[in-house]
Parts: structure tokens; C-alpha cells; sequence
């Protein structure tokens, strides 16, 4: 589906990204895992179209999208969310989603004026969708609550509800795990599996809690300084040493801890 | 006879107070809708002042025109000539955020009057261009209810606008642009817009002014009229909120004209000072008002969900 080939990044002298490829297949929930400063949120930002690579080509479902920007991304069908929660935090949790829909009709200043009526309407279906989302993701008491209210974990849970307002075939979560309790990043890997299982979206997720990611991804891609250095499920990754000593298993005495 | 002069300065003194407001309008579809940052309305003030002024006045040898046209048709004009103007300097000032927007129109509203002051030929260049008429003959009166007219429009297409899914994407990328670029939409785009809208209700506004003073000269298009009492009034009123930009409009012209009549009090010593003195309490009023109410006086209330009733 994402198809990343040979991408290249640096900034300054520093080269974060490094020939890198990979596959996101259909339908799967890619993991994305590796040290801090491994380059996978300047590989992210790259698919996203938020950065431009300095070679190398990103295909989705066979289609050169290299370089394209973010907004032209989403009505492709690829979407983003981010490591820090993006709200709108003067806007409603309502209004957070009904921003969202694409090709709304009131989007147009002259439509809004000229066909109110059919404005309305259109926002009012709008509307049920973005409290179906709360309802799904079980939030529906914050719906008008303002967003920068919200907690760290309920804004994560909002950027997910958001992607969920889209036709998106493929979402990239930055560490949609970050900062979320226990409990609520239970309800969040739910949502997920559920997106994933019923509505066929694919995923290609950064996280650094590695319950999550051996919950919810298959295939597992490992990056560090840069480069691609090992892909597998978590079990086979786990018996690697390189990727032991690169990220999972190793303390900063450069031991060979436990896992 | 105290009575009829009161009358007759209360009609003066609301006309300006609906020119303000629909300038104010405009801002805040710019600030208060999408946070940019334009002090450069003195700009758009002048370009429509000065369209009309040269579409409706009679043929004249000091400059441009006059094509005496009718009012109606003078007041598209300053929308129509903003338009492209508006364009082009949002364009050019697209990827300027703040502080840098900030500069940029401030410097292009002071090359926009230096340019009437310096092109006689179309402007008359500073002995300006008088002889703007009323329409139909009416006097203060009837042109106060002309003006109430294009305030409860310019009010009725600016809260629609707000309340609408364009409005909330406004919103949104003032809030949080990449969020807002990761939604799908095309900020460049949308900022433009509302750019552009917004300095042609300004450019409105400035072509009511011409037909009320009835004499348009580069000297009323200086920041202090055309651009900070603007923007103390929205801020006053309540940036975001659309009554609360006319109510600011109101209350800080009041407040204005009546340090106007405080000049005859100030001390011997201040005599000669009494505008820098106006300006200094137009200052720490916008101080007070930051101070105790820093969302102003009307707040931004956000709109209606559809199918919800108005508060």
C-alpha cells in the first residue's frame, strides 16, 4: 500500500534518514520502533508530505505521491496524526471533528452565503458522523467540552477520532501511546484493532511501548542511526541481537540486558 | 438651540461610528476569525476612499476623472479595485506569519498613501479631491441610515461566514495550522480568502467615508485613524465576536470624540500636546481593557451547532 523506497533525509551533517525502505502492506498495522533519534518521525514527516526527502521515492498503492503536500495527501486518502496532540484547542471536541469531512459545500464562502439551507443540512449529517466518532471511541460526554481542556490521553484519542472523519485507507500514528494511561490506552489499541478489523484501514504506527506494539503490529520494522536494520514480528525481533543491542535490549552501559 | 447642535453632532458622530464598525468587521474576519495580522488597514481604507472619489466626482483637469458616476456604483467600485489590490499583497505576504505579516502590511498601507500623495495625476496628491456628494441629496440623517444599512449587511455575510464550515476551518488554522494542513485543507488558500474579504469590507468602509466627509486627502489615511483605532476597537469589543467589534467601534469613538472636547481643560504647559495626549488615553484604555477583561468586552462565543438554537 505505502510503499518507501530508498528514502534519504539530512539535515546539516547530521544524515537522519538514510536509504531506507520498506513496505506497508494492506491492511496491516506496521510497527515502526527504534531509539530515540533513530529517524522515524523524519521518516513519518517525509510520507507525510510535512518534509522533503533529498532522494528517494514514496509510492501509495502505486501512485508516486514523493513531495506532494500534506493537505493534497489526505484527499489520496493518506492521513497523519502527531507525536504531541494537534487540537484545536478554542474549538469544541464536536467541532474538532466536523472540521475534518472533505469537500463539505460550506467549505465555499460563497455557498455558505448564497445556499445556506444546503449548508445546514450538509452539517447537520456532519454532525451525527462526528458524535458516532465520540460514541465509537467512548467520549461521548466531552463532546463540547473546548479541546485544549481535554487530558494528554484524550487529545491522542481525539487526533485518532479525527482520522476517523475521512475516507483514510492508510494512517500514520505517531506514538499514539505517549502519555496515555494504562486504562485508556487499553480503549485506544481497541480502537485501533476495531478501525483496522472492520472499516479496513491500514496503519503504520510509531510507538515506543512495546506491549502495544506486540499487541498491534505485524510486520515490525526497526530503525536506527538512520537506516532500516532489521523487519519481522516482535518475537523474531526479539532474538536478534543486533536489534537487542541497537534498541531493545540494551542499557546505556552497552551490556546485553534482558529484553 | 443647544438641543438641535447635540442632534446634529449624535448623526455625525454615528455615522462614523458605522464606518468604523464595518472596518472593524473586516479585521476581525482577518484577526479575530483567522489571527493575521494586517496593520495596514489604513490601506484598503484609502483605495476605496478614493475609488469612489474618483468614480463619482466630475470631470476635473487636477486628476483622474471624474466619471460621475452614481453612488451605488462608486461603492462596487472600491470593492472591485480592493480586490485584486487585496490579492496581490496576500499573496505575496501568504507564507508571513505574525509579526512579519505585521510589518509587511503596515509598510504596504504607508506605500499605498504615499503613492495618492505623490501621484497627482490621479489623486490630486495632497490638495486631495473634494466635491464627494451624498446620494440622493440626503443630508447627515439620511446618510446615517444609508451607512446602518451596509453595517447590518457587512454584519449579516461576516456572522454568517463565522458560523459557517468555511468559518470553522478559519478557526482551525488559527488554532493549529499543521493540524489543520493534516485535515486536508489548503491553508494557503484559506487564509487568502478571508484576507481578501476582509480588506474589501475595509475598502467599503472607506468608500462610506468619502461620500460622508465629501472630501477624500492622503492626510486621513495615517495608521493613528486608519489602522490602531481599528484594531483598539476590536480588541476592545471582543476580537472574534462580530457585536462585539461594533460595540468597540461605538465605545472607543466615544471615547475619542469626547477627549476631543477635554483639549479646552489641559494645563497651560500641554497646550499643542492635546493629540498625543488623546492618544496616550486611547493607550491605557486598550491597557485597562487588556488588563480587566482581556477577552473585551463581548467575548468570542462559539457558534451555533446546526439544528441548535441560538443562545
Amino acid at each position: 500500500m505505502i510503499e518507501i523506497e530508498r528514502i534519504s533525509r539530512a539535515f546539516g551533517g547530521l544524515q537522519a534518514v538514510r536509504e531506507v525502505s520498506f513496505t506497508v502492506a494492506e491492511g496491516s498495522i506496521t510497527g515502526l520502533i527504534g531509539p530515540n533519534g533513530a529517524g522515524k518521525s523524519t521518516l513519518f514527516s517525509i510520507v507525510a508530505g510535512a518534509l522533503a526527502p533529498d532522494s528517494g521515492r514514496i509510492r501509495l498503492q502505486g501512485e508516486d505521491i514523493t513531495g506532494l503536500p500534506t493537505h493534497q495527501l489526505f484527499h489520496k486518502g493518506l492521513v497523519r496524526t502527531f507525536q504531541i496532540p494537534h487540537e484545536f484547542s478554542r474549538m469544541t471536541v464536536r467541532e474538532n471533528l466536523m472540521v475534518v469531512p472533505a469537500r463539505q459545500a460550506g467549505e465555499s464562502l460563497l455557498q455558505s452565503w448564497l445556499q445556506w439551507w444546503k449548508v445546514v443540512r450538509e452539517d447537520r449529517a456532519i454532525l451525527r458522523q462526528a458524535d458516532e466518532v465520540l460514541a465509537f471511541l467512548e467520549i461521548s460526554h466531552l463532546r463540547d467540552e473546548l479541546a485544549g481542556n481535554l487530558s494528554g490521553g484524550q487529545k491522542k484519542l481525539l487526533d485518532l477520532g479525527r482520522t476517523m472523519m475521512t475516507d483514510a485507507r492508510a494512517v500514520l500514528l505517531d506514538e499514539p501511546g505517549a502519555g496515555v494511561n494504562r486504562t485508556l490506552l487499553g480503549k485506544l489499541a481497541e480502537a485501533i484493532e476495531r478501525l483496522n478489523r472492520e472499516r479496513g484501514y491500514t496503519f503504520c504506527v510509531i510507538e515506543h511501548d512495546m506491549d502495544l506494539i506486540a499487541r498491534l503490529c505485524d510486520p515490525v520494522m526497526v530503525m536506527a542511526n538512520g537506516e532500516l536494520i532489521a523487519q519481522g514480528d516482535m518475537a523474531t525481533l526479539r532474538a536478534n541481537p543486533e536489534v537487542r543491542e541497537a534498541y531493545l535490549g540494551t542499557g546505556i552501559s552497552g551490556g546485553t540486558g534482558a529484553a | 438651540m443647544e438641543l438641535a447642535g447635540l442632534g446634529a453632532y449624535a448623526l455625525f458622530f454615528l455615522n462614523l461610528v458605522g464606518i468604523y464598525a464595518i472596518m472593524a468587521l473586516g479585521l476581525n474576519m482577518q484577526w479575530g476569525m483567522t489571527g493575521q495580522f494586517n496593520i495596514g488597514i489604513a490601506g484598503f481604507f484609502a483605495v476605496g476612499a478614493y475609488t469612489t472619489a474618483i468614480l463619482t466626482t466630475g470631470p476635473s483637469d487636477n486628476w483622474l476623472g471624474g466619471f460621475n458616476l452614481p453612488f451605488l456604483a462608486g461603492l462596487v467600485g472600491s470593492v472591485l479595485v480592493c480586490l485584486p489590490i487585496a490579492w496581490a499583497v496576500g499573496r505575496i505576504t501568504a507564507r508571513l506569519r505574525t509579526d512579519y505579516l505585521a510589518i509587511a502590511t503596515i509598510g504596504i498601507a504607508e506605500i499605498i498613501r504615499l503613492f495618492f500623495l505623490n501621484e497627482g495625476w490621479l489623486s490630486n496628491g495632497t490638495r486631495g479631491i473634494p466635491g464627494i456628494q451624498k446620494p440622493f441629496g440626503v443630508g447627515n440623517g439620511g446618510y446615517l441610515l444609508v451607512v446602518a444599512a451596509f453595517v447590518g449587511l457587512t454584519w449579516l455575510a461576516v456572522e454568517i461566514a463565522r458560523r459557517s464550515p468555511w468559518g470553522r476551518v478559519l478557526r482551525a488554522i488559527r488554532d493549529n495550522e499543521p493540524a489543520t494542513a493534516a485535515a486536508g485543507k489548503d491553508i494557503a488558500r484559506f487564509r487568502l480568502q478571508a484576507f481578501v474579504v476582509g480588506s474589501c469590507i475595509m475598502s467599503l468602509g472607506g468608500g462610506l467615508y468619502a461620500h460622508f466627509v465629501g472630501f477624500v486627502s492622503p492626510e486621513a489615511f495615517r495608521p493613528l485613524y486608519g489602522t490602531f483605532l481599528v484594531w483598539v476597537m476590536l480588541i476592545a469589543g471582543g476580537s472574534g465576536n462580530n457585536l462585539g467589534a461594533m460595540l468597540g467601534a461605538l465605545v472607543v469613538w466615544l471615547i475619542w470624540s469626547s477627549t476631543e472636547m477635554l483639549a479646552g481643560l489641559v494645563p497651560t504647559a500641554l497646550i499643542g500636546s492635546e493629540s498625543a495626549f488623546r492618544v496616550f488615553l486611547i493607550g491605557i484604555l486598550l491597557q485597562i481593557i487588556l488588563v480587566s477583561r482581556p477577552q473585551g468586552l463581548l467575548p468570542e462565543k462559539r457558534p451555533p451547532m446546526p439544528g441548535e438554537h441560538r443562545r
